[in-house]
């Protein structure tokens, strides 16, 4: 943080930087409207999520949010529906003759349910706070210098609050231009300040927040459930053809698409158990995998630190986190820009990749 | 939006400045503002109005918040149906939210924009202040 840049928001300022960008506002226009100057109403009204400022993708009109990085969600997808068809094609048919109708039910009820969780965790906006607006931020800046810093060092980025008896310090986030509210953490990749930040998941393609981790819960435990299944399911198809001394080899050969389940389940089964059980402890008490892992309530110090946040009974933890009210999308995607407004941000939109390079370097190291 | 309508009755006042009521986190991440009454109202506003104002906020997003029976329900329900009822119902918490709206129109209405003042919804503002924009002070029929 040694020289960082400190740069005051001087709203009287911002009017007169508006006369240069018009050059590079045209030439952002004509991209995606033909035509048209600043002043002009554009030939249909914007969404919001065409200027969106975070780094994420917007399908559907802006029903659907993704990170911009996909990571590998496909690979996700595709390992499961593999996995799943193989299980049908090879397994369901020999089992239902020899054992019970109900398994291509069972495996195909949690299936569904696997997948729907799946996609509606990589899809939702797992609780994107909006950056603040020029107004806001300028304001918080001038109440930041009237701390009385004199000095030639930025003043200082914190901000403390007592929450439960606890001291919570609540960071000044450069790239949203606001103090970050209790359990929120930037994420720098996909360049959002996310409410009750879990982590990021590569393998959902999206941050895990506030919105969206019951769902992602709710993935990683029907998950197991499904893995243990197929793996049960293969093992007993297996050995059931394996008898009568006919041997592993000749199953395998009989049924190959087994043995590919086999692999993929095995491996998979035990890292898919692991995480639900870290994150039903995570549920249990009421914690993020952010917090756990810096170890923010743990009492490392030395001091008598709790968590604040939990409400002191493993239940209520439980309901709280996952059957608690579903808090709204702040970012408001499918809203129209004003006409008024689009302006102001289309210039703010311009302004921030410069600055935001230079405030993504903070961040990272902040964080 | 009582944006527009207030605008249009003021005949485009110019805007004077801006006054942020902040979040208030001293009971956790639950929506809550400070009712600390802003030095820069008091030529406007009663400042148990002020106080009135966001108290009656607070109360209505502790509402929406409120762990209680009926949320547990929805939900215990919503997770039965991998979530899908989300797609068709409004939940309870939209309920409220739209409950909100109505009530900063009301009180825009009706105390706030006679005094040359406007409540901004602070969904509007992702829940982080209440912004209160403070017109230019005119007399009635002067042109610009």
């Amino acid at each position: 943080m040694k020289n960082c840049e400190y740069q005051q928001i001087d709203p009287q300022a911002l009017p007169t930087q508006t006369p240069p960008p018009p050059p590079l506002q045209e030439e952002k226009e004509e991209e995606e409207e033909e035509g048209g100057e600043k002043r002009e109403e554009p030939r249909r009204p914007r969404r919001k999520w065409e200027v969106f400022p975070g780094k994420n993708r917007f399908y559907c009109d802006g029903r659907i949010i993704v990170a911009r990085q996909g990571g590998v969600l496909p690979l996700t997808l595709g390992l499961i529906l593999v996995t799943c068809g193989l299980f049908f094609v090879f397994d369901c048919p020999f089992l239902v003759k020899h054992l019970t109708s109900c398994i291509p039910f069972i495996g195909g009820g949690l299936f569904v349910f696997v997948v729907i969780t799946l996609l509606q965790t990589s899809f939702t906006d797992p609780g994107i706070l909006p950056r603040a607006t020029p107004d806001e931020a300028a304001e918080i800046e001038k109440q930041i210098d009237t701390t009385g810093n004199s000095s030639y060092r930025p003043p200082p980025r914190t901000k403390e609050v007592v929450i439960n008896q606890q001291v919570v310090k609540l960071k000044y986030c450069f790239t949203c231009k606001m103090f970050r509210p209790p359990r929120t953490s930037h994420c720098s990749l996909c360049d959002n300040c996310v409410e009750r930040f879990d982590h990021h998941c590569p393998w959902v393609g999206n941050c895990v927040g506030k919105r969206n981790y019951r769902f992602f819960y709710t993935f990683i435990v029907s998950l197991s459930f499904l893995t243990a299944f197929i793996f049960g399911c293969v093992t007993t198809h297996l050995s059931l053809r394996a008898q009568g001394g006919k041997g592993l080899v000749f199953a395998l050969q009989e049924s190959p698409g087994s043995a590919v389940e086999l692999v993929i389940c095995f491996f998979s089964v035990w890292s898919i158990l692991g995480l639900s059980g870290f994150h039903t402890y995570l549920v249990a008490s009421n914690l993020t995998t952010n917090e756990d892992i810096k170890g923010s309530w743990s009492g490392k110090g030395g001091e008598d630190v709790t968590n604040p946040y939990s409400h002191k009974n493993i239940f209520i933890n439980c309901c709280a986190v996952l059957c608690g009210p579903m808090p709204p999308s702040l970012i408001d995607r499918r809203g129209f820009l004003p006409s008024d407004e689009s302006v102001q941000t289309a210039s703010v939109d311009i302004e921030l990749p410069t600055q935001a390079t230079k405030s993504e370097i903070n961040v990272t190291e902040e964080d | 939006m009582a944006e527009t309508h207030s605008l249009q009755d003021l005949q485009q006042p110019t805007v004077s400045s801006k006054v942020y009521v902040q979040r208030d986190y001293s009971s956790g991440t639950l929506s809550k503002f400070q009712t600390k009454f802003p030095s820069e109202l008091e030529s406007r506003l009663d400042k148990q109005q002020f106080e009135e104002t966001i108290q009656t906020l607070n109360n209505l997003y502790a509402e929406a918040e409120k762990l209680g029976g009926k949320s547990y329900l929805e939900g215990c329900l919503a997770c039965l149906t991998a979530y899908t009822i989300f797609l068709c119902m409004e939940t309870h918490y939209e309920k409220v939210l739209k409950k909100i709206g109505r009530y900063i129109k009301d009180q825009n209405e009706k105390i706030y924009a006679p005094r040359g003042l406007l409540l901004t919804d602070p969904i509007e503002r992702g829940l982080r202040v209440v912004e209160i924009t403070i017109f230019e002070d005119r007399s009635i029929g002067s042109g610009r």
